[in-house]
């Protein structure tokens, strides 16, 4: 990484150093309102580096989650990351060892980035996307130390804060809302889920929910596949 | 609390599951297979279920004291327990279609929740 292609990355990035600064340091805060301090924050954002999963990661922590449903609900929150790699399997082609970084630190920021973004002239465009992807990924890690320091300075009552987590999932429901034609997954997933809650319970609703869900898309595949196609890629301004 | 290796077990499994669904597709189609249309139709059709599921998710203690407290809604004990949410939801999903600015959406419907749990239905 040169002075060129940080002078010219840098800009680039800019929209994300507020939102991560931002949501990064609600996290951190949230995480410092349940006894982690900003050495915990650092360490889970340098090595998680996932918006909604740490947010998750925070409830998980509070109460205290058996390993399997960390795995299990990490892993559901992050499947639309799936999606992401498959969109740039040309982009980090013939990265190296960098190529294990972009992998990394595909978060849904950097990736509406790299998605979007002109490398310049004169600049090379793998510099160019690896200083940005570390550029996000600093800015994370920034606020969501920011963020527990201050919780742990600040004389407030943090009661409620936990919302932020409930609000960025619904401000992704929106968002998808718009993009997507056809509701009913999402409507699909609320359903399945509230009745799993009211048979199962709250500690035991999600598999349940989760294996009902896959379960219907699946039979509902040839009334749901047709009518998404058209709508792929629309989906904008991703939160984290 | 959980003890200090409990936690950083916690954490590494959200850091190693985090980076395998990052990586899953660079491990099955970066040499040039096409992804199976199946695959491709679940990650489509799958994230807005998960997100709606996420949001029932957070909203479970809300949700049950409602299903549990039916003929009593409006009771204030049972009150507080529903409404300063239902209101900061719907405060985030207008302000979202508003302006469609993240970061006002979220911070916006956060500090309405607060203000509401420690202030206003006590």
């Amino acid at each position: 990484m040169n002075r060129k292609t940080l002078s010219a990355a840098f800009p680039v990035t800019v929209p994300v150093l507020m939102g991560y600064l931002a949501i990064g340091m609600a996290f951190g805060f949230m995480l410092q309102a349940i006894g982690y301090n900003y050495i915990w924050a650092f360490f889970m954002s340098l090595t998680i580096y996932a918006g909604s999963g740490q947010y998750l990661g925070v409830q998980l922590l509070n109460t205290h989650a058996a390993l399997g449903t960390v795995a299990l609900m990490t892993l559901l929150i992050n499947f639309r990351h799936l999606v992401y790699g498959l969109s740039m399997l040309e982009k980090f082609r013939g990265m190296g060892l960098r190529k294990f970084y972009m992998i990394f630190s595909l978060t849904d920021e950097t990736y509406a980035l790299l998605s979007s973004v002109r490398v310049p002239a004169g600049v090379e465009p793998h510099s160019f996307y690896f200083t940005i992807a570390l550029l996000d990924h600093s800015y994370w890690i920034i606020g969501s130390v920011i963020g527990a320091v201050a919780g742990a300075l600040l004389p407030i009552d943090t009661t409620g804060i936990d919302f932020a987590m409930t609000a960025l999932f619904v401000v992704i429901a929106v968002d998808q809302w718009k993009a997507y034609k056809k509701h009913l997954p999402a409507l699909l997933g609320a359903v399945v889920t509230l009745v799993s809650l009211t048979l199962v319970g709250a500690d035991n609703m999600l598999l349940p929910a989760l294996a009902v869900i896959v379960a219907a898309l699946l039979l509902l595949r040839g009334r749901l596949d047709e009518a998404e196609e058209h709508s792929k890629g629309k989906e904008e301004n991703p939160v984290c | 609390m959980l003890t200090t290796a409990q936690a950083i077990a916690a954490i590494a499994v959200m850091a190693i599951v985090t980076f395998l669904t990052r990586a899953l597709p660079f491990l099955l189609f970066d040499r040039g297979d096409h992804p199976p249309k199946l695959v491709l139709y679940l990650g489509r059709v799958l994230p807005p279920a998960v997100i709606a599921m996420l949001i029932i998710y957070c909203l479970k203690s809300n949700i049950l004291a409602v299903e549990a407290n039916l003929t009593a809604l409006l009771d204030p004990a049972v009150l507080n327990q529903w409404l300063p949410a239902l209101l900061s939801v719907a405060v985030v999903v207008i302000l979202h279609v508003w302006k469609h600015n993240n970061l006002l959406s979220i911070f916006g419907g956060t500090i309405l929740y607060m203000v509401l749990v420690q202030a206003v239905f006590i």
